[in-house]
């Protein structure tokens, strides 16, 4: 697959959860939509002003906002309930656990602004834990897709997959490189490039680092095998064993808190299946703060330089 | 500045009023990115608690005989730290620093001991926490005997979260009378009008329900606001709420009484009406 590193496309992922949530209101009437007094920031208001019947305002109350779904769902409604990742995910965790999980409830919960994108918003709004607690759930299928059009395919194969979900996306415009026609398959892992030497398994924003990276160190003779984990739960094992066996390096990339996330996950698999030499580019247990996206990226070192920073510390090349 | 320097008249803290709510436009016009309404829509009040009514030491932050603050609303922080910076715990330059990395002011109030600024006690930004820790303090003011008061401002819309009403049942339940809870009823919230994404009224009888005693302000009258939050000051047997009716973006007309003001900062080219309609005062800008 070819890139364009220079100059790519530019859109954002919240706009893909949008444009689904248009095809699958006009598609199917069971899909309804919650939203907490963010629906203009998530842009279920798309949906709200098209299918003014099937969209209810639950105001500020994201606990209440779950269990309202939960209850759709014993209808026989397919809801979607959104708002920030982090009052998505970590306000509400005990109704989540106990109505949605628990209960295995069709419960679709699609959070934007997410990981560090909020920016100068800072850390109170900052959600770098999420993944780490929707994974925790039994039954929970956790996405973590990668761009526009990857969020695109998650958001409506997740509606049409029976169960809860968790799915991950931004506020920002972020590069756009995915192929709209590839197969989009839950739990399985797409593998973006081969490579010998080391394999980077990014999800979410840090695949494009991670081949931004990739790009980079080709160019100084080492060979990358690049994966993009866009289910984190449940996880590609066998394309994780694969790629240790191919490179006997693996690095993680994410923005997330370095622990519970996607290199928790990763080394689950490995440490039991292949055990191989691993390192992380993640969020080093500690909160953020304001600034934009890019500058905390570098700050926090979730970028393409650490990646690159990382895999030449363990090649010494 | 001293300790509690008292702004003397009406007039003064009005213009004091009116240069915070400048700064708030200056800072949101160099940071590009932040909250105008719910900010210049509360610049009275916090100008008279800050110049008048509060016991609070600018060069001692965290005296042991302060009144507390909490602002369950995070996202008004513009509104507090330009207060502050007049009040002088923080230099005045220091608010062309809003929302920047590596800085103090945070888009949301950061803790005091890690990266936020002096007279903040901890965090804020999610809605709806802020009255269980004013509740808790309220409660452990009163073991110690000590005659400090608590503050907490919430927004309206912030009152949609459940949180909040199990801490108005425990301060009812505990009659924390130490406690006063400033309501910023704007009747705006991010999506529309509170009325329509989730209707509070009657709000007053709500409060009375439970147990509290509910005053009433004009947000926009200093007089009125000297005269209730003093009367809540004194009242005795009951946690106080005060609901304030105010106008979200307050003093900038095309802003007043539109919550599509909530989260978005001026243009270049609405900065400069702003600062037009809120005449210069004696005071001076930081810019
Ligand atoms: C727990 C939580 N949910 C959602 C948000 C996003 N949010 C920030 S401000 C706001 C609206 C608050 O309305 P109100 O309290 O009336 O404040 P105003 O708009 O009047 O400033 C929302 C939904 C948040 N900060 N925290
Ligand atoms: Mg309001």
């Amino acid at each position: 697959m070819k890139f364009n590193f220079d100059n790519p496309e530019l859109k954002e992922t919240r706009q893909a959860f949008a444009d689904a949530l248009i095809k699958l209101g006009s598609e199917n009437p069971d899909v309804v939509v919650l939203g907490g007094d963010v629906s203009g920031s998530v842009k279920t208001n798309v949906f709200r002003d098209a299918f003014p019947d099937r969209f209810f305002s639950v105001g500020i109350a994201e606990q209440d906002m779950i269990g309202t779904a939960a209850g759709l769902a014993v209808a026989g409604k397919i809801p979607i309930a959104s708002a920030y990742g982090e009052f998505a995910t970590g306000r509400p965790f005990d109704q989540i656990r106990q109505s949605v999980a628990y209960s295995q409830m069709n419960v679709k919960i699609c959070a934007s602004h997410c990981g560090i994108s909020v920016g100068p918003d800072g850390a109170t709004h900052q959600s770098l834990e999420d993944v780490g607690l929707m994974r925790l759930l039994p039954h929970m299928t956790v996405l973590t897709p990668c761009d526009y059009n990857q969020t695109y395919k998650a958001i409506m194969k997740c509606v049409e997959t029976k169960g809860p979900f968790y799915v991950r996306f931004y506020r920002d415009k972020t590069p756009n490189f995915t192929d709209p026609n590839e197969e989009y398959e839950i739990g399985k892992a797409q593998i973006l490039k081969e490579g010998k030497d080391v394999t980077l398994v990014a999800s979410g924003l840090l695949v494009w680092e991670a081949l931004k990276a990739a790009e980079v160190l080709e160019k100084d003779g080492i060979s990358v095998k690049v994966i993009n984990i866009h289910t984190i739960k449940p996880i590609d094992v066998d394309a994780l064993v694969k790629a240790a066996e191919e490179t006997n390096l693996v690095i993680t990339c994410e923005d997330h808190q370095k622990q519970s996330g996607l290199y928790g996950a990763v080394a689950e698999v490995l440490s039991l299946h292949r055990p191989t030499q691993m390192d992380y580019v993640a969020v080093e247990d500690t909160f953020g703060e304001s600034g934009t996206m890019e500058e905390l990226m570098r700050k926090y070192k979730i970028n393409d330089e650490e990646i690159i920073r990382k895999v030449k510390k363990h090649l010494k090349k | 500045m001293s300790k509690n320097p008292q702004l003397g008249t009406i007039e003064e803290l009005n213009e004091m009023a009116r240069q915070i709510r400048r700064d708030i436009i200056n800072m949101l016009l160099i940071a590009k990115t932040g909250h105008s309404g719910g900010p210049l829509g509360t610049a009275d009040i916090f100008t008279a608690l800050y110049f008048n009514l509060l016991n609070v030491d600018n060069e001692n932050p965290y005296a042991d005989d302060r009144d507390y603050v909490y602002l369950s609303i995070g996202h008004i922080a513009p509104v507090w730290y330009a207060t502050l910076a007049r009040r002088g715990y923080i230099p005045i330059e220091e608010l062309k620093t809003l929302r920047k990395v590596n800085g103090r002011l945070q888009g949301h109030p950061a803790p005091f001991k890690t990266h936020g600024v002096p007279g903040v006690e901890l965090a804020s930004g999610s809605l709806g926490q802020g009255l269980s820790i004013a509740v808790g303090t309220a409660l452990g003011l009163r073991l110690d005997k000590k005659p400090n008061k608590v503050i907490c401002i919430n927004g309206d819309g912030e009152l949609q979260e459940g949180q909040i009403w199990e801490a108005v049942m425990t301060a009812a339940h505990h009659k924390t009378d130490n406690l006063i809870m400033i309501v910023d009823k704007n009747d705006c919230q991010i999506d529309n009008r509170v009325q329509k994404v989730m209707n509070l009224d009657p709000m007053a009888d709500k409060f009375r329900a439970f147990n509290w005693e509910v005053m009433e302000m004009d947000g926009h009258n200093m007089q009125n606001i000297l005269d209730t939050v003093n009367k809540a000051k004194n009242f005795k047997g009951k946690p106080i709420v005060i609901i304030a009716n105010t106008k979200m973006g307050r003093g900038v007309s095309f802003m007043e009484d539109d919550y599509r003001w909530h989260g978005m900062p001026p243009n270049e080219e609405q900065g400069k009406i702003a600062l037009t309609e809120l005449a210069p005062t004696k005071f001076g800008d930081f810019v």
